[in-house]
């Protein structure tokens, strides 16, 4: 343990910490912009530089490591020198049009301009202009503002992992670019927006849009993959206006994919915001009275089990436990939460969690992907994999078609005969699992949602059985979900009851006309032609495709306007907090199924989010865990049985447009059609 | 003056046949002479010998060479590598050239000599992109050395297995900079890396690296095979040995010329250059070093010894020996503005007051020229240029506000000649 003078305050700080850490440890702040904590010191701002005893020059404080016996000053005379010139420098050729920039208000440069500038220019000669850059979509470039800290690119290659960004020319010629003009490529690209310290890059959807002092702030998770990304949701009035990444170690340390970022136009696209039912063929605006009547109208006499609900990938879990009650009020077995029918076993927790915890994945040494492109599923998995590959000594093998990952894994084969071999360790690649210490499996939704499902769950189970990933201090076993509803609805229990059926006995029962009518909590994800002749009730945001096929339509909140729990694919129980209410007549989801309840007759026992969060307590006592992933207890899940020879198929060959919000969003549109034509270019264009 | 059989480089001026064999070739003068004795002796034995040579590297900063290698490590579970920097691109300087041109296997075995003092089983030179020729024959120079076994597997039959590389640059000055050097042989923009962790630790592919000059290394055989004593004997202490001066500018017989450290200025200019033009009183200031360092006025000339401790004292450093002359005719302001935009040319941009300042040094400069600015300018590019030194990862930032230091320290009075004179000029 070094200890060392900071400012003469003597410090005790852990080895391999720099001096920037030490001086921040010690509670004295040093001005940086290329420095930050989770990329490569680059050293290159020189806006750190302090003083150092018997060092003739001031040294740059976030490369330096933290030695016993130094001696530092950051408010010695000549620390702060250079700090002021170095400032000088880098304002000389810094555009003055913070008034039009949108980084105006956030900006590292203006901030510390403020502490470390001088209150006018020496620098008399003719500012520097750097040609515009395009890097598609969704970040907006200035570069005539960038100071060159190269965190960008140190993101784009190391966090990202693709060699998309990258400073060509030297001295003052020096301009960061991808080279050749093209759009980035990565899932993560926008977090460059957050790390660049000024204006350079900006958000393109954002631009011009607000002023940072100007928005609500609400913390809050995301929806739009698995992962429950922790967010901030910045509002202003009814609009939500752009999300960011909230600090969560645990989860998405502080990124979040461009899905996450940008989707949220979507919002305002596209909104149910009143009840319709459906007249002579068409949909009709009506009252919540109306919408209320023409459903009990409908339901009146029919049999529980020719009733059926199921709920979409973005539902949440209070809306899940009341259509869960309510259904079972009605008497109806058939519920399904798992609308791509993937076979997941709800009657063991540890199958179908992301049991290492994506935190966890560090401690892994070799990992087996099955089915699943975490690239494209859940982006910030993929930057963990990746993060954890970096510090070497980790294999990856993947079964399924072949993907860049942005780290090697070894092809091992298509389909479940490979999964088979491994199970039996027969295949080549069971001694590398074998010689792992901390071996990990994802299990992805392409290869369990298909028949075969059950015993391939079953097969990875044995697998993980057999390669030691099942330890008192270790669980390698982990399913790798893409909706973030989905072990919310199988915690909750919103699968088939006794005698019950699941999403395809129901589009079965549908179309044969033993299901009569069939409530959707926001699932637009199912074949609705298969519905049949059968009354569909929809409750839901977006006129997606339930809405279309809807006799009635309830107007339901976005994830950004309701209180609600989520579990993302660890099991990890989160709070979503409203920061926008929902748009016209739109009502929180679980106070539609309250009113709805007492209009069928069935009065839900419950009147308040508090009295509904204690049943949900009551159905798991997981919920009581919030921000937390509880270690489940192993047990037996899957159905052994026959395996189809069928390749795996990735659930998501679309990153952009995955579900209701990010299909209506027009940024998402147009990155899909930016990556389209990124993959069609041949080596002529341009 | 250097008795002629104190010489190192005896084909300096290519009188001889650089191969290695023939009646005039490298081996006639004594190359490759005895090397497996000198490689048994040990790798401790040979780097105690360079370190009481006094050898101090040749390359401008002056760090005691033997010192240097002894900061590898001695038992490494990583390979080794030497690093010869032949990116030579400083201004004024073309010592390594004919060094390499003319006497390549005094390299190439100097090379083998370093590598086995720091159980470095390969070497890398990088030589000078625009070095086209030069590089064709160091590399038939290798190539001779490999068939006569001297390097490769066993090399000179010492047991000692040594790779010699030779790799091409592509015309960045930035890329002498040891690790800039190092980035770009690895394939990567040439950019300065930041220290510590110095080379001796991580260099090279992450592995131990050291990183010496071409000259630096060209005279170990001879310092090894006529003992450091010898060598220790030539010059003064602290700044001991020969030295490849290259004399050019405004004097009679521009030239290269081994000579002793410590000789002073005007008899270097005066013997071997056959003097200023125009005469000694026609001197108006000399940059002794190379275009990194400060210019030092006749006045200073006039005394001055040519070695690192000698021409630090007058606020100007030894660099890499390269004399360059300017007599009276020389538009002084006009000379060091072309060396602000040399250097604002050649900055990587990496750090910010290298990338921001020589531009706008050079800008300065520029106006200078014409006198069209104001006196406060003076200071503030003095302060500038401060600002810049010391500030950065590499030394190029020193190397851009040193010679703007230099003109303003002995020539003040001309810049402030010029701005009355413009103004004058722009009130009629």
């Amino acid at each position: 343990m070094p200890k060392l003078t900071i400012n003469g305050k003597a410090v005790e700080v852990a080895p391999g910490v720099t001096v920037l850490q030490a001086c921040q440890q010690a509670g004295f702040e040093v001005a940086h912009f290329c420095y930050h904590q989770r990329l490569a010191i680059a050293g290159n701002c020189r806006m750190c530089l302090v003083e150092q005893d018997k060092s003739p020059k001031p040294i740059a404080s976030c490369a330096m490591p933290a030695t016993e016996g130094m001696v530092i000053r950051t408010d010695s005379e000549m620390a702060k020198k250079a700090r002021h010139g170095v400032m000088e420098f880098l304002l000389i050729n810094h555009p003055l049009d913070c008034p039009i920039c949108d980084q105006g208000g956030e900006c590292d440069l203006q901030d510390q301009a403020m502490a470390y500038g001088f209150d006018r220019s020496r620098y008399l000669e003719n500012k520097r202009a750097v040609k515009e850059k395009d890097f598609g979509p969704l970040v907006a470039t200035a570069m005539t503002r960038c100071i060159h800290c190269t965190r960008c690119i140190r993101f784009a290659t190391e966090i990202a992992g693709v060699e998309d960004l990258g400073a060509t020319g030297r001295g003052e010629n020096m301009e960061i670019g991808t080279y050749i003009e093209r759009s980035l490529t990565s899932e993560l690209s926008a977090n460059i927006i957050d790390l660049c310290p000024v204006g350079a890059l900006t958000a393109k959807p954002y631009a011009f849009v607000a002023r940072p002092w100007e928005l609500t702030k609400t913390e809050s998770v995301d929806v739009l993959d698995a992962v429950g990304s922790n967010i901030r949701v910045d509002a202003r009035g009814p609009a939500v206006l752009r999300v960011l990444p909230r600090l969560n170690e645990d989860v998405n340390e502080e990124w979040i994919s461009d899905k996450t970022r940008f989707a949220v136009d979507g919002l305002l696209k596209r909104r149910l915001d009143r009840p319709y039912v459906r007249k002579a063929g068409k949909l009709e605006a009506a009252s919540w009275p109306e919408a209320f009547a023409a459903i009990s109208s409908r339901l009146k006499g029919v049999a529980g089990s020719r009733i059926a609900a199921l709920s979409g990938n973005l539902a949440d879990c209070e809306a899940m436990l009341a259509l869960k009650d309510l259904m079972a009020a009605l008497g109806s077995p058939h519920l399904d939460c798992r609308q791509d029918g993937a076979a997941l076993d709800p009657s063991c927790r540890a199958g179908y969690v992301f049991n290492t915890t994506i935190a966890g994945i560090e401690q892994a040494d070799a990992c087996l992907l099955i089915g699943t492109n975490p690239r494209v599923e859940a982006a910030i998995v993929n930057a963990r994999l990746r993060k954890r590959w970096l510090r070497g000594g980790f294999k990856a093998g993947a079964i399924g078609p072949k993907r860049d990952l942005t780290y090697p894994a070894a092809p091992l084969g298509a389909g479940p005969e490979t999964l088979k071999d491994l199970a039996a360790g027969k295949h080549e690649w069971s001694e590398t699992l074998k010689a792992a210490k901390n071996p990990m499996l994802i299990l992805g939704m392409g290869a369990l949602a298909r028949k075969d499902g059950a015993s391939i769950l079953a097969l990875a189970r044995k697998l993980a059985e057999g390669a030691g990933m099942i330890r008192e201090d270790w669980n390698g076993f982990n399913v790798l979900h893409t909706a973030a509803a989905r072990v919310g609805g199988l915690d909750l229990g919103f699968v088939p009851g006794p005698g019950g059926k699941d999403v395809a006995g129901i589009l079965a029962g549908c179309e044969k006309g033993e299901i009569e009518a069939v409530y959707l909590l926001g699932a637009d994800e199912i074949d609705m032609k298969r519905l049949g002749r059968a009354f569909v009730i929809y409750q839901g945001h977006h006129g997606d495709a339930g809405a279309h096929r809807a006799d009635v339509v309830l107007p339901g909140a976005a994830y950004t306007e309701k209180d609600a729990t989520y579990v993302n694919t660890e099991g990890r129980v989160q709070l979503g907090r409203r920061a926008v209410f929902p748009p016209g007549d739109a009502r929180e989801d679980w106070t539609i199924l309250r009113a709805l309840s007492e209009a069928l007759g069935k009065t839900l026992p419950y009147d308040s989010l508090g009295a509904l969060r204690r049943s949900m307590v009551k159905a798991n006592p997981v919920f009581t865990h919030i921000d937390d992933a509880p270690r489940s207890a192993w047990g037996k899940f899957g159905k052994e049985g026959p395996v189809d020879s069928a390749p795996f198929v990735h659930p998501i060959s679309d990153f952009h447009r995955t579900d209701a919000v990010s299909r209506a969003s027009l940024t998402m549109a147009e990155c899909a059609a930016a990556l389209k034509r990124e993959q069609e270019k041949t080596g002529t264009h341009g | 003056m250097l008795a002629d059989k104190d010489r190192i480089f005896t084909n300096l001026y290519g009188t001889f046949d650089w191969r290695l064999e023939g009646s005039a070739g490298a081996r006639r003068r004594g190359d490759w002479d005895g090397t497996k004795e000198l490689i048994l002796k040990g790798r401790d034995w040979i780097v105690n010998e360079v370190k009481a040579s006094g050898l101090r590297g040749r390359g401008g900063a002056g760090f005691p060479t033997g010192l240097k290698w002894s900061f590898m490590p001695k038992t490494s579970d990583k390979p080794c590598y030497l690093v010869v920097n032949a990116d030579e691109s400083e201004p004024g300087t073309c010592k390594d050239r004919d060094i390499i041109r003319f006497d390549p296997h005094k390299l190439i075995e100097g090379a083998l000599l370093a590598s086995a003092a720091m159980g470095a089983h390969a070497c890398y030179i990088y030589i000078r992109g625009e070095f086209y020729n030069e590089a064709v024959t160091l590399q038939h120079a290798i190539d001779e050395a490999y068939a006569a076994k001297l390097i490769g597997p066993n090399a000179c039959g010492s047991g000692f297995d040594f790779d010699l590389y030779l790799h091409r640059g592509a015309g960045a000055y930035i890329c002498g900079e040891e690790t800039g050097l190092l980035e770009s042989l690895e394939g990567k923009k040439g950019q300065p890396r930041l220290k510590p962790p110095f080379p001796a630790a991580v260099g090279l592919y992450g592995c131990p690296t050291t990183v010496n000059n071409v000259e630096s290394i060209a005279v170990v055989p001879a310092i090894l095979r006529r003992g450091a004593s010898w060598f220790a004997a030539i010059g003064r202490p602290k700044n001991e040995g020969t030295k490849v001066y290259c004399i050019s500018g405004h004097v009679e017989k521009p030239c290269n010329v081994e000579e002793a450290m410590g000789i002073p200025l005007k008899e270097l200019i005066e013997k071997h250059a056959s003097g200023v033009l125009g005469g000694w009183d026609n001197l108006l200031a000399v940059i002794p070093g190379g275009s990194s360092v400060p210019v030092i006025p006749k006045s200073v000339c006039d005394t001055v010894l040519m070695d690192f401790d000698a021409l630090k004292d007058v606020k100007s450093g030894l660099g890499t020996a390269a004399v360059i002359v300017m007599d009276k005719s020389t538009d002084i302001v006009k000379a060091i503005a072309r060396l602000a935009k040399f250097y604002k040319h050649e900055s990587c941009g990496q750090c910010t007051p290298c990338r921001e300042g020589t531009g706008w040094m050079w800008r300065v400069m520029e106006r200078m020229v014409k006198g069209q600015a104001e006196t406060r300018e003076i200071d503030t590019l003095l302060q500038v240029s401060c600002e810049i030194e010391g500030h950065t990862i590499c030394a190029l930032g020193d190397a851009a506000a040193w010679p703007i230091q230099g003109l303003i320290r002995h020539f003040r009075p001309e810049l402030e000649r010029r701005i009355r004179d413009y103004r004058k000029m722009a009130a009629e």
